[in-house]
């Protein structure tokens, strides 16, 4: 290598090859001298979370593992001073903690409904496994349905109920010779067509006469199939949810609220950003009363307070009022973390998609949520997990979920030892961390995924 | 890039092509634009000849890009009248989709979906607004990528793309709707040195093909040499308007004369 070199000028001759780097900064040893002891605060630190996993891991393990009880019939088993977790307790109230008071012959039907939502939900979440349209129509519109039919029995005669409170024609009743389901489903024709016809109008206002027309009477052909297939009877013995419990419920909770807590809440945020002040202000109004409110309060009041407000006879199910409360107050969070979502993806985004001639839901659909949805993953799923751990709260109102089963298994004299309360509490513990870590972890791996605006 | 013609001599492109009938494409009379109390926009009087390629210069703030804006509706004018493709825009948003359809429009920060491929920036709108199949879409997509010269980077990400690259994508993209008019805002602005050419050549080869181009630019050799008329604007009013060599050699306002002579060096 020749270089003309002096102190003004300089040309290259040859470019410089690639060298390897030196040693010490590769390997293992690189990555602690980096990482762990890059200075001294840095070595204190590491020094310092070494001491904590000393300190909290041994006896951790000592207790759960290694001086636990494995076998045993009652709380004789685990009375030995100095005895670890007693897990025969967790073992024989293993029943109770998944299905409640659920009627032991029935615990078939949780087990296809959990079974179900498991095949269903996995093929959902893996990317690389086709057919999604079809697996997210079967895993959000026929699984519910169906999880319904079989963890309540069906058959709730639901044509009846809304015939009477919302049937439009009551005159029907008096002229149908076939009875009220005639009625009901003579009603039920003549109101979506008429809805359908309002909805027609409005869009012809708002430029989609057509596309509203058919929104609204998809929403009415589905009511209309949901309706029928709950009106059958399949034989199933009827369970109420007072029975439910355990992590049923936490699950049936958990779920729901999350399914619709999201949409709800883009519509919020939607609106919350929405040019029209009609519906900016109600949304306004939703999300900060929903937000200003803590939830113990509203499901205190879904289910102590409103059935003195609703006329009588029209009482919904407890189960039903608390999954209403915690779907709309996780919605008015969701909102919020959607909009900052929304305010995050710059002007020109809308610019574009505007100037190539995309209607507004087009645009959104297509190009705004796609990138403020991924923005915000992060939040979303925060939401998700605290929703899903705030779920424990119905226990206030005597819904027994997971942790209110644990509660109430600790109250056996048959299992009374010194390590049962925290034997259930570890096992609590793990359940809800096996849950929330996977839910932590998949929202990674999306957002890895999605991250296609940085890819270089 | 490099074995790409030069900017071509302006006597290579056609002179302009006027189809009988519908000879106007954009004719704005008298439009005026507030922001708030400021007044952006002052009695603005433009007709362009279906198939004329207009650029506009003028100092920053002047209103050049407000102007160009007003005329796919990103930018609402309180007062006056714009008529594009022959359809006056109104606050019917079934106009402003029609007309948007037929305008194209490239913007400073070439604003792609960082979300999608490249490919599927270009198919986007056919799709979804010409409601054309996805094959064909995509046929027609990589048909233009083809003319911008970047038809190797179709499946990649805009992040993955250089930003004369992103420039030429977002070209192709509004191309891919075949429309009648083009819009640029500062289309090399935010460009390195080295890409603004690549740039420039694909928007000469547009106007070559005799497309209606209206061209917010400070690139005076692209005006010069593709322009049938060069705006100048200053303090939102249109200044003065010449076809090129006069407008270069005799700039008759005296404002026009300053502004030359600092841009030209």
């Amino acid at each position: 290598m020749t270089f003309a070199i002096d102190d003004h000028t300089f040309v290259r001759q040859e470019l410089h090859t690639p060298l390897p780097p030196p040693r010490r900064n590769i390997g293992v040893l690189g990555w602690m001298r980096e990482n762990l002891f890059s200075s001294i605060l840095n070595t204190l630190l590491t020094l310092f979370g070494l001491l904590l996993v000393v300190l909290i891991l041994p006896p951790l393990v000592r207790f759960l593992i290694l001086d636990a009880v494995w076998t045993g019939d009652n709380r004789e088993a685990c009375l030995a001073p100095g005895t670890g977790a007693c897990w025969p307790f967790v073992k024989a109230k293993f029943g109770q903690f998944i299905y409640g008071f659920y009627p032991i012959d029935q615990r078939w039907r949780v087990n296809i409904v959990f079974a179900l939502g498991a095949a269903l939900l996995v093929p959902l979440l893996i990317p690389s496994i086709g057919q999604k349209r079809l697996n997210a129509l079967l895993f959000f519109g026929a699984y519910p349905i169906v999880a319904f039919i079989l963890l309540t029995g069906g058959n709730i005669d639901a044509s009846a109920f809304l015939f009477q409170h919302f049937g439009l024609f009551s005159g029907l009743a008096g002229a149908s010779v076939a009875g009220v389901k005639l009625a009901f489903w003579l009603d039920f024709l003549l109101t979506a067509g008429l809805v359908t016809g309002l909805g027609a109008v409005i869009g012809a206002a708002l430029g989609d006469a057509r596309g509203v027309a058919r929104i609204v009477a998809s929403v009415f052909l589905g009511l209309g199939i949901i309706t029928l297939l709950w009106d059958i009877d399949f034989g199933l013995q009827p369970v109420e949810t007072r029975q439910w419990g355990g992590l049923l419920v936490t699950l049936v909770i958990g779920v729901t609220g999350i399914v619709t807590s999201l949409p709800l809440g883009i519509l919020l945020a939607l609106g919350r950003r929405s040019k029209m002040p009609i519906v900016r202000l109600l949304c306004i109004i939703f999300i900060e009363f929903w937000r200003g409110v803590p939830l113990i309060t509203v499901l205190f009041f879904a289910t102590y307070m409103l059935p003195l407000f609703l006329p009588a006879g029209a009482n919904p199910d407890g189960l039903l009022r608390a999954l209403v409360g915690v779907a709309l107050f996780t919605a008015a969070y969701m909102a919020e973390v959607v909009r900052g979502g929304l305010q995050a993806i710059p002007k020109g985004q809308y610019e574009g998609a505007m100037a190539m001639g995309l209607t507004w839901s087009q645009m959104m659909r297509l190009i705004i949520l796609p990138q403020a949805l991924t923005l915000v993953i992060p939040g979303i799923v925060n939401s998700f997990i605290s929703l899903f751990k705030d779920t424990t709260l119905v226990l206030i109102v005597s819904i027994f979920d997971f942790l209110g089963q644990l509660r109430a298994a600790f109250t056996d004299p048959n299992w009374a030892s010194p390590v049962t309360l925290y034997t259930g509490f570890a096992f609590a513990g793990i359940v809800y961390f096996i849950f929330c870590f996977g839910m932590s972890r998949y929202s990674m791996f999306v957002e890895r995924r999605l991250n296609t605006s940085h890819r270089h | 890039m490099s074995e790409a013609p030069s900017i071509v001599p302006s006597d290579e492109i056609p002179a302009v092509h006027v189809p009988p009938g519908k000879e106007t494409a954009v004719e704005l009379v008298g439009v005026h634009k507030w922001y708030g109390e400021f007044h952006v926009l002052k009695d603005i009087n433009l007709k362009v000849r279906r198939g004329e390629r207009i650029v506009i210069c003028g100092p920053s703030g002047s209103g050049k890009s407000t102007m160009i804006r007003c005329i796919n509706r990103l930018e609402e004018h309180q007062k006056g009248s714009i008529v594009v493709d022959g359809i006056e825009l109104t606050n019917d948003l079934k106009r402003i989709d029609e007309i948007r359809r037929e305008v194209g429009m490239c913007f400073q920060h070439f604003n792609l979906f960082p979300h999608l491929t490249i490919l599927e920036n270009c198919t986007l709108a056919p799709i979804w607004v010409r409601k054309m199949p996805k094959r064909d879409a995509e046929e027609l997509a990589m048909h233009f990528l083809r003319k911008v010269k970047i038809p190797e980077q179709a499946n990649k990400y805009p992040g993955q793309l250089s930003g004369g690259q992103q420039q030429r994508v977002a070209i192709a993209r509004a191309l891919c709707m075949k429309p009648k008019i083009m819009l640029f805002d500062e289309p090399t602005s935010a460009l390195d040195p080295e890409m603004v050419k690549e740039v420039l050549e694909t928007m000469v080869s547009l106007a070559e093909e005799g497309m209606t181009m209206l061209c917010v630019t400070h690139e005076m050799g692209f005006a010069r040499q593709v322009a049938n008329r060069v705006i100048f604007m200053d303090a939102g009013q249109i200044i003065e308007m010449n076809e090129p060599n006069a407008f270069f050699s005799n700039p008759q306002h005296e404002r026009t004369r300053l502004f030359l002579s600092q841009i030209l060096h």
